[in-house]
């Protein structure tokens, strides 16, 4: 019961502050800006518009690779949500003051610790769905194009973002809101650049920059996340060759093993969480 | 292990590091009674509730609340705490930040909006209920504060600095609170640095320095620890004769006026000099003991260095 009414707190907190509004505002911005430039890149350049089979097998490969671009910003925006709202949750509230008058009350730690973690999923989720979902509805309602598998992309980006979130938290436990804030954005560096380091290692076939890339999917699993999310939306045309549409064409896809160790890792960072905001003084 | 009192600590010890904030806290405080928790700046107090309220784990020695020990949920829940320097979720308005308080304490949602708007009253915020926090002044948030300490009819209330922020009219508030509280009998915990709310309010005091309790005085005895009670006379009429009779039952007699000033050893010898001013025919407007000053038994006590 109390982490319920913590989770509704955290979510009522969102609102009254205006974050909620804020990066729904933007999020707005982003995909008007997206609609806009979907329709003049399909307009206006190139796009085969004949209805042999190749002109339509070329034109879909087309519009999932603008999908998957749109799915990137999404799955970028949301990841930034979910570390910018969880960062100052804890080391914000005991900075202030304000968790003594909740921690003194009959309840455990760890149920505000996942009740807030649970306020934060949810906010996520919305913000996710209205993003993707936008995105999507986007391309559909321009060219009626759907990519394939979108519950399996998205709901892989809104564990990464969980994720994200959850390593958020359990820095904030124990961290300033600066700390936590400059942790999670040197992993998030970690894995944009170890991910990138591995694809090319692919292309060059150079199997010390791949097990580069590997470990530092294992240090922050985010970009092998998107990376698996982005070969779930990707056509089996496209696959088939040996690649996917990510912001731009991903040639190394991690494997399922990658999602159940992201699982894993959030598991592990949330029971951190708990356990050092349990132990801690306040 | 089971305890008569309200709160029992032993040998409660903290250290942050090199630093040791709280030596060794061995305290007794019965059910009912009003507690005053007094000591310089830095002596522990604020350490020493913490770790009453497991905000701060001790690093040594145990404590009971309400006969459970320290962290016991089932007695948190007859718990109340107004933290210093209060802070709270200012984006809520008055009403649902009693709300929330109240839903965490587990109260059921009728008795809770009952209560709610009771304690709304009593702390004169009825007409604010629905303004957010953000909006109020420092005495507005100090009631708001007092009333989540109230909440749930606690047996047990624990007020770290509460009349800190507030004018008169909230002084005598929380001062009436207290007394309330006592009438119904639950036990106050007073953390304050207004000596003189403690000496209106408490029964009992501890002296802390340096983390221990040098001293648990009763405030009513405290005259009587010291051995003598200065007395204030008014009274108009006064004769050489009478003014010198006085000196059989004390010293340092001085008159200014129709103002005498005196030192007895004894409250029973008030009685005898009133008589006495009487059969003088002088006119008796007041006889007053005055208790020793919490303040001068303070400095007697911690000492004037503060602690430090």
């Amino acid at each position: 019961m109390p982490t319920f009414i913590m989770a509704r707190l955290t979510f009522l907190e969102a609102v009254r502050r205006r974050i909620a509004l804020a990066a729904f505002l933007l999020g707005l911005a982003f995909l008007i800006l997206y609609g806009v430039g979907f329709y003049f890149i399909t307009r206006e350049t190139g796009v085969p518009t004949g209805s042999e089979p190749t002109a339509q097998l070329v034109r879909s490969q087309i519009f999932n690779f603008l999908t998957n671009a749109g799915m990137y910003a999404v799955n970028f925006l949301t990841l930034a949500m979910g570390a910018l709202v969880s960062a100052d949750t804890l080391a914000g509230e005991i900075g202030s003051g304000t968790i003594q008058a909740l921690v003194t009350k009959p309840v455990r730690r760890a149920e505000i610790v996942l009740g807030k973690w649970l306020g934060f999923a949810g906010l996520l989720a919305l913000y996710l769905l209205l993003m993707a979902g936008g995105v999507l509805a986007i391309v559909y309602l321009q060219v009626g194009y759907r990519v394939p598998n979108p519950v399996a992309g998205v709901g892989i980006i809104y564990l990464e973002s969980l994720l994200i979130m959850t390593i958020s938290l359990a820095c904030s436990s124990t961290f300033s809101t600066l700390a936590t804030g400059g942790t999670i954005f040197g992993l998030y560096g970690v894995a944009f650049i170890g991910g990138w380091v591995e694809q090319i290692g692919t292309l060059l076939r150079n199997q010390t920059a791949i097990n580069i890339g590997i470990v530092s999917s294992l240090i922050m699993p985010s970009e092998a996340l998107f990376r698996r999310a982005a070969f779930e939306m990707t056509s089996a045309t496209a696959r088939a060759l040996g690649m996917s549409f990510g912001p731009s064409f991903v040639i190394s896809v991690p494997s399922g093993a990658m999602v159940v160790y992201a699982a894993l890792y959030l598991i592990a960072a949330l029971a951190v969480a708990v356990r050092q905001f349990s132990g801690r003084d306040l | 292990m089971a305890s008569q009192f309200a709160l029992e600590t032993r040998d409660l010890r903290k250290e942050f590091g090199d630093n040791v904030a709280v030596r060794g806290l061995s305290l007794q405080v019965q059910p009912g009674e009003v507690f005053g928790f007094l000591g310089p700046n830095g002596a522990g107090k604020t350490t020493s509730i913490k770790m009453l309220l497991g905000l701060v784990a001790p690093t040594s020695g145990t404590a009971t609340l309400l006969g459970a020990p320290l962290g016991d949920r089932a007695a948190r829940a007859k718990i109340g705490f107004l933290p210093e320097h209060f802070r709270f979720h200012d984006w809520l308005t008055a009403r649902e930040f009693l709300i929330l308080h109240g839903q965490l304490y587990g109260i059921l949602s009728a008795r809770l909006r009952e209560r709610t708007a009771e304690l709304l009253d009593l702390v004169g915020l009825t007409p604010f209920q629905n303004k957010q926090l953000r909006t109020f002044s420092k005495g507005m948030l100090q009631r708001v504060g007092l009333a989540q300490a109230l909440l749930n009819d606690p047996q047990l209330v624990f007020l770290d600095e509460p009349t800190s922020g507030l004018d008169p009219v909230g002084r005598r508030l929380v001062r009436d609170i207290i007394r309330d509280l006592r009438d119904l009998g639950a036990t106050v915990f007073l953390n304050s640095h207004l000596l003189s709310e403690i000496e209106i309010t408490c029964d009992r005091v501890a002296f802390i320095k340096h983390g221990e309790v040098i001293r648990v005085s009763e405030l009513n005895t405290l005259a009587a620890e010291r051995g003598e009670t200065s007395v204030t006379i008014r009274a108009g009429g006064l004769t050489p004769e009478a003014l010198a009779g006085l000196n059989q039952w004390g010293r340092d007699v001085r008159a200014d006026g129709d103002h005498i000033t005196l030192t007895v050893t004894d409250d029973s010898a008030l009685p005898a000099i009133t008589r006495h001013l009487v059969t003088h025919n002088a006119e008796v407007y007041a006889v007053t003991p005055q208790r020793l000053s919490l303040e001068e038994l303070f400095i007697q006590i911690v000492g004037t260095d503060g602690g430090l």
